[in-house]
């Protein structure tokens, strides 16, 4: 009963006064080719498609233009400061986007680190405070980790986005209580950005409680994205169910299903 | 003859004025472009073959934020423009 499961679904749900119909948010890197990414987008559900900001190639040897295959008016396209390495840097990278037209929200990235690609949360928070101050809706990238997701939220953030494992990892969700404290101790979304491999860790994740989910590489990377990104869609589904369901409590002991009386020969 | 054009970036703009109009010097994403005199941002970027409202400019590190203004503003030799767009990301 498809149309009964979408009933009991509690989207759309709302980021920084808007509404958005879909808890999968999906980026457009790494794909083989534009149908391709196309393709999966349209299986993801996805309404948040992620972007980055580049220099044109102004010798045209690549035609990298996102815009030329993802229509402005069906998406709603979300820049990244992915890239950047100081709060100067990302603040220029926001401000970029934000000219470009479209709207004022952009999902800000300070990374720290080559090469694990881990967020600065001190760099972030400090771009932050200037970009929200600025009329930005800031969608902040940042470590599982409480006290720099409180500081986000102080600085302005109108969404939180800790990561499930490190960029492009593919790990999964590592830390589901780190997860599910900041989801209890923010007033803001959460939305999980990072890490997500496949079907399974993206329920996984939305049994934690948190908003949604951002990913790209999970799905672009996959050997099928397009049968991924319709994974992805279902298991965010799943996943978001099963945290409204409330599930069964564990217990470390077997409780039988079936009637312990009414046995033959007893 | 690049070399005697390339000289006059360093020369005030009144010297320029009084000598035979010459190519203007411009940085752009970081290489080294000319353009004739009297050449508009908008009229570079259809030099360029791109669409001004696929693509956003800060010119000398300012944003440009409206794309009307870009007919009425007249480059100058060693102005340094970058050229954006939106490009596949996470």
């Amino acid at each position: 009963m498809a149309t009964a499961a979408t009933e009991t679904l509690d989207t759309p749900f709302t980021i920084g006064g808007r509404d958005f119909r879909s808890r999968l948010m999906v980026g457009t890197g790494k794909y083989k080719s534009n149908a391709e990414m196309i393709a999966a987008i349209e299986a993801s559900g996805a309404e948040v498609v992620t972007v980055a900001v580049r220099r044109v190639d102004l010798d045209r040897s690549k035609d990298e233009a996102i815009l030329h295959h993802l229509s402005p008016e069906r998406f709603f396209l979300l820049a990244n400061t992915a890239g950047c390495f100081t709060a100067d840097e990302t603040i220029r990278y926001a401000r970029l986007a934000r000219a470009a037209g479209f709207n004022e929200w952009v999902k800000l990235e300070v990374i720290g680190d080559q090469q694990t690609l881990l967020p600065d949360a001190a760099g972030t928070i400090e771009a932050t405070r200037v970009l929200a101050a600025e009329g930005f809706k800031v969608m902040a990238y940042t470590n599982d980790d409480l006290i720099s997701a409180l500081r986000l939220e102080d600085a302005g953030a109108v969404c939180v986005m800790p990561l499930a494992s490190p960029i492009g990892s593919g790990l999964g969700l590592l830390n589901p209580f780190a997860i599910r404290t900041i989801k209890s101790r923010l007033s803001v979304p959460v939305i999980v950005d990072a890490g997500v491999g496949t079907a399974s860790d993206a329920a996984m994740t939305m049994e934690q409680g948190v908003d949604g989910i951002l990913m790209n590489t999970g799905i672009a990377a996959a050997t099928d994205p397009v049968r991924m990104a319709t994974a992805m869609r279902l298991a965010v589904d799943a996943g978001r169910l099963a945290y409204l369901a409330g599930r069964m409590p564990r217990r470390e002991v077997a409780v039988p299903s079936s009637p312990t009386t009414g046995m033959l020969d007893k | 003859m690049p070399n005697r054009q390339r000289a006059t970036i360093f020369q005030p703009m009144t010297t320029q004025v009084a000598h035979e109009p010459s190519a203007l010097e411009l940085t752009v994403n970081g290489e080294r472009r000319q353009a004739a005199p009297g050449t508009t941002l908008a009229s570079f970027l259809t030099e360029l073959a791109l669409d001004p409202r696929m693509v956003v400019v800060e010119y000398n590190r300012t944003i440009l934020r409206d794309r009307n203004a870009y007919a009425s503003l007249a480059l100058a030799s060693g102005d340094v423009l970058e050229i954006v767009h939106f490009v596949g990301g996470g």
